[in-house]
């Protein structure tokens, strides 16, 4: 049993996924996405708990050997990111039940929660593949189940969103396809390890750099690196608030996996960095991410948006991160990627606690919103606490550790940006603060705004709290990340 | 662990009174009991201090090497006893203002104020660098409430102003030159003799050591230091603890710890490091001396004022001899005492007759006598003349110039003194001899206001006359 765990990881949701579409009824599809989403996030656990006492663990699908067959290789790093994934679905499904009801057509429901598992299988899929070819199907999976979640949108802009995110992300999927086949034609093989292994023989030839700036392009687009985000704003600020937050926490930490893995495991550090300028280049794009992004978001009337644009600003740390290309680096990228997720995660989800309650995410709605509604601001306060990188939250260290490493490297500009992102955050961050505690609501409108109920924020503050919880107990996060940096970067077995 | 006790307390104390809600009595008593709770915690670490021995105490380590840690020593101690005392008195204060004025949300206002000291406490008896930042942001937080308590747009106004500067300093200067002394020695632990030095150039130690100094932004060196006059538009019992005492001296006193347990003595002098900012701070000092005279609103004269004094104690940090040290440490308790009792006088103008300006303030003396005595014998303590508390820090201050051979510092201090008599004694002399002889139309101020100034006003003279406790205690800075 213990051995099929890697099967059980993809297979669960998948299985899952039909069942929901059987059942009709919105409540039984949701018990079902919830078995399965906690089924997998138990398996990611065991996984996870394996990697660390055994060291990686590969499995061969249907028991054909690799390279004819397709091969599970999960290490320290694809079972910290699968960790995260299954780990942010369950909390988000919590937030699901309710939240979808009020903003999911009843017929459509058991329809959305099947959609919701092949996205869960797509994602988990790429995080456990260890088959080049193998990850772009389960790429495609994911990319195709989210357009329709965005376009369960109650807003008919959603249809826009998502066909715009359906053209990026099909643009982007092709790039993967044609250099993942540019890297079969030189090498003859689809197979990650064999891949890393058969690279540097033909490592000068046009071919394979082609092949990897199609890869980082395509990836890129995936994970809505600047300037390639334009789809993800829209994507973010129309889909139903517990869509916003699962993709917001998952698919593009999920793609960040995908840029780490092809980058660092199968082109390897000489190539990818020294050979090829793109430690430059990703370092140029994410400082600008940040900047210019965050410099957005503070502009934005609609709230979502705002952090979606957060969002983009948030991926240029992660990106700034691995493009240091050192242990420190990755360190911080690592831990980013875990921390922003809890981040992003909570301050989604105290959002659509306002949408539940108020209709909608604007700016003015959310006057004096903190005394009417003091556990979902108070939720929200925490966690943009936690994005600027106040002490005693997760986000400090996420910004200690990189600004950690960008002194190691000696690079002082990555200093200057990462405390001016921090800066701006403050600004988008305290807008909403300062709406909230500050002005007093219209007199006009009904003061029979209340409280959200508790099923909306019991999930919110599950997530909060970890923010404070891995801001002061940092073995977990801390811990796997260093050494997830260490596996990537080839310094241990 | 009292040491633990000494900042779980304010914040136990902070959820009680927020549940206490809607019930004063209760509220205020907490506030009180807390205040008085630590201030005897505190003294009681005072013998073993004295002693030479620090205790500590283990929190949490969130980043392996960089522990969340307290220890009493002895700068700590004496911050740590002025603050905890002063929250006593004010709190006694704070009852009879809020009530006179009739403040909205009492209990959001006691749990912050709670807050704000637990921070303190914890800036006091940080063991390390990453601690002291910590409850360094946590105490701008904290008071940001507070400073915004009033709900208005000048409040709002004035609460940017206030969180833009603190956090840009703090994140912009103090996190990197923390995090640079991390990767140059490994260890951001407080030691006495310091811990940079041999590390670095010259060069880079100077660097760090500017990164510090206009980091710690809460001691307010130009040009950082509009968030002080920003921060009037809190309550007075606020801008009289906080931005008197606690904010503002968490802020000097930070410098003093990062110059005599990180950098050292004898780096600082020896590297040139504080050269340039030496004159920076003399500039503030005369500088913001120069804006209170113009002030008509009587708390932001105060305001600049306080901008100067922090600049005497941050120039004898950087002057980093025996003598200046000794008058640095002694200066943050006897300008807190002297400063508080202006604003505890202010507070209560506003509160019995309603005056915020200086130039209504005429005839003022004959309604309000007690109140403007207070005021006049603060004043003099600030000035620095004897027999009050305040002459013995700017005495060791002048003595630390000299001794570092910068007599033109003795100039600067004396001068800052002719100031501090030109936009401070001006007040009581109005309120007291000009003005028509009216009929007294206004009563004094609170009992329970007088009661605190009382308070205050008795120790600036007692510390006159036996200073020997805080003089001790620094003195162990400079073995």
């Amino acid at each position: 049993m213990l051995s099929q765990l890697p099967a059980l990881q993809v297979t669960l949701p998948l299985i899952a996924a039909p069942l929901c579409l059987l059942v009709r009824s919105g409540r039984v599809a949701w018990g079902i996405a919830l078995f399965a989403s906690a089924a997998s996030f138990a398996v990611a656990v065991l996984l996870l708990s394996r990697v660390l006492d055994q060291g990686s663990l590969s499995y061969e699908f249907g028991g054909w050997a690799a390279p004819w067959g397709i091969e599970y290789r999960v290490d320290i790093v694809n079972a910290f990111v699968l960790f995260v994934v299954t780990a942010i679905t369950t909390v988000v499904l919590f937030f699901a039940n309710d939240s979808v009801r009020k903003e999911v057509d009843a017929s459509r429901q058991s329809l959305f929660y099947t959609v919701w598992l092949l996205c869960l299988t797509g994602l988990v899929g790429i995080v456990m593949t260890g088959d080049a070819f193998n990850l772009f199907v389960f790429l495609e999976i994911s990319s195709l189940s989210s357009y329709v979640l965005i376009a369960f949108g109650k807003d008919r802009r959603a249809l826009t969103a998502s066909y715009q995110y359906l053209v990026m992300g099909t643009i982007g999927a092709t790039f993967v396809l044609i250099g993942v086949g540019l890297l079969y034609m030189m090498t003859g093989t689809l197979n990650m390890a064999d891949l890393a292994d058969r690279l540097p023989a033909v490592m000068a030839t046009r071919t394979v750099r082609t092949a990897l700036a199609f890869l980082v392009v395509g990836i890129s687009l995936k994970l809505a690196l600047f300037p390639l985000h334009l789809w993800l704003p829209n994507a973010y600020a129309f889909a139903p608030s517990a869509v916003t937050a699962f993709l917001a926490a998952t698919a593009t930490k999920v793609a960040v996996y995908v840029l780490l893995r092809f980058l660092f495991t199968i082109f390897g550090v000489t190539f990818a960095f020294e050979a090829m300028p793109l430690g430059i280049i990703l370092a140029v794009l994410g400082a600008a991410a940040i900047l210019s992004t965050s410099a957005v978001a503070i502009f934005q009337d609609d709230i979502k948006r705002m952090l979606a644009y957060s969002s983009v600003a948030q991926i240029g740390y992660m990106v700034l991160g691995l493009s240091m290309a050192t242990v420190a680096g990755l360190t911080a990228s690592v831990l980013h990627l875990f921390n922003h997720a809890l981040m992003k995660g909570g301050l989604f989800l105290a959002l659509g606690c306002v949408a539940y309650q108020l209709g909608n995410v604007r700016l003015g709605a959310l006057a004096g919103a903190g005394y009417r509604m003091p556990w979902t601001m108070g939720a929200f306060l925490v966690g943009g606490l936690s994005l600027i990188g106040v002490p005693l939250t997760a986000g400090f260290l996420s910004k200690w550790y990189l600004v950690q490493a960008a002194l190691e490297r000696g690079w002082w500009p990555v200093l200057v940006v990462v405390i001016a992102g921090s800066l701006l955050a403050v600004v988008y961050v305290w807008r909403v603060v300062e709406m909230a505690y500050l002005r007093r609501p219209a007199e006009s409108d009904g003061s029979a705004v209340q409280e959200a109920p508790l099923s909306l924020l019991l999930p919110t503050w599950v997530l909060i709290v970890a923010n404070l919880y891995f801001g002061i107990h940092t073995r977990l996060s801390v811990g796997i990340a260093s050494k997830a940096a260490a596996v990537l970067i080839g310094q241990s077995p | 662990m009292s040491l633990i006790l000494v900042v779980l307390i304010p914040l136990v104390a902070a959820v009680l009174v927020a549940l206490a809600g809607t019930w004063p009595n209760f509220r205020e008593a907490i506030s009180l009991l807390a205040g008085t709770i630590i201030f005897f915690l505190v003294l009681s670490l005072l013998p073993s201090v004295l002693a030479g021995e620090s205790p500590s105490a283990w929190i949490a380590e969130p980043i392996p090497g960089l522990p969340i840690a307290l220890r009493a020593e002895p700068l700590g101690t004496l911050f740590g006893l002025t603050a905890s005392f002063l929250w006593v008195v004010t709190t006694v204060y704070s009852i009879g203002y809020l009530r006179r004025k009739g403040e909205s949300n009492q209990s959001r206002f006691y749990a912050f104020f709670a807050v704000a000291i637990a921070a303190t406490m914890g800036v006091a008896f940080a063991e390390n660098l990453f601690t002291l930042f910590l409850f360094y942001e946590l105490l701008t937080l904290s008071t940001y409430p507070l400073v915004t308590h009033a709900g208005t747009t000048e409040a709002r106004q004035g609460g940017r102003t206030y969180l833009a500067i603190l956090l840009a300093t703090s994140m912009g200067f103090f996190l990197v030159a923390i995090v640079w002394t991390w990767s140059l020695v490994g260890t951001v632990e407080f030691r006495l003799g310091g811990i940079l030095a041999g590390s670095a150039s010259p060069l880079v130690i100077g660097v760090l050591y500017a990164l510090f100094v206009f980091g710690i932004g809460k001691a307010a060196l130009m040009p950082f230091h509009r968030w002080l006059p920003a921060a009037m538009v809190a309550p007075t019992p606020v801008s009289a603890l906080l931005h008197a005492v606690a904010v503002v001296k968490a802020g000097v006193f930070a410098i003093l710890k990062v110059t005599i347990y990180v950098f050292g003595l004898d780096l600082v002098t020896t590297s040139w490091a504080s050269d340039g900012l030496l004159w920076v701070a003399a500039a503030t000092i005369v500088f913001a001396s120069l804006i209170a005279l113009h002030q008509d609103n009587l708390k932001r004269r105060l305001a600049y004022s306080t901008v100067s004094q922090l600049s005497c104690i941050v120039l004898g940090a950087l002057l980093a001899n025996a003598s200046s040290i000794i008058g640095a440490a002694t200066h943050i308790t006897m300008h807190a005492f002297g400063k508080i009792t202006l604003f505890f006088c202010a507070g209560a103008i506003l509160a019995a007759a309603g005056k915020t300006k200086v130039s209504e303030m005429d005839g003022l003396g004959r309604q309000m006598p007690l109140t403007m005595g207070a005021f006049l014998i603060a004043s003099i303590s600030i000035i620095g003349l004897p027999p009050f508390g305040g002459f013995w820090g700017k005495w060791y201050l002048a003595l630390g110039s000299l001794d570092g051979n910068y007599a033109v510092f003795v100039g600067v201090l004396m001068l800052s003194t002719l100031l501090n008599i030109a936009y401070l004694l001006p007040i009581p002399i109005r309120a007291f001899f000009a003005g028509d002889r009216g009929a007294v139309v206004i009563g004094e101020a609170p009992v329970a206001c007088l009661i605190a100034m009382a308070v205050t006003t008795t120790m600036c003279l007692l510390l006159f006359f036996y200073p020997a406790p805080i003089l001790q205690l620094a003195r162990l800075l400079v073995p």
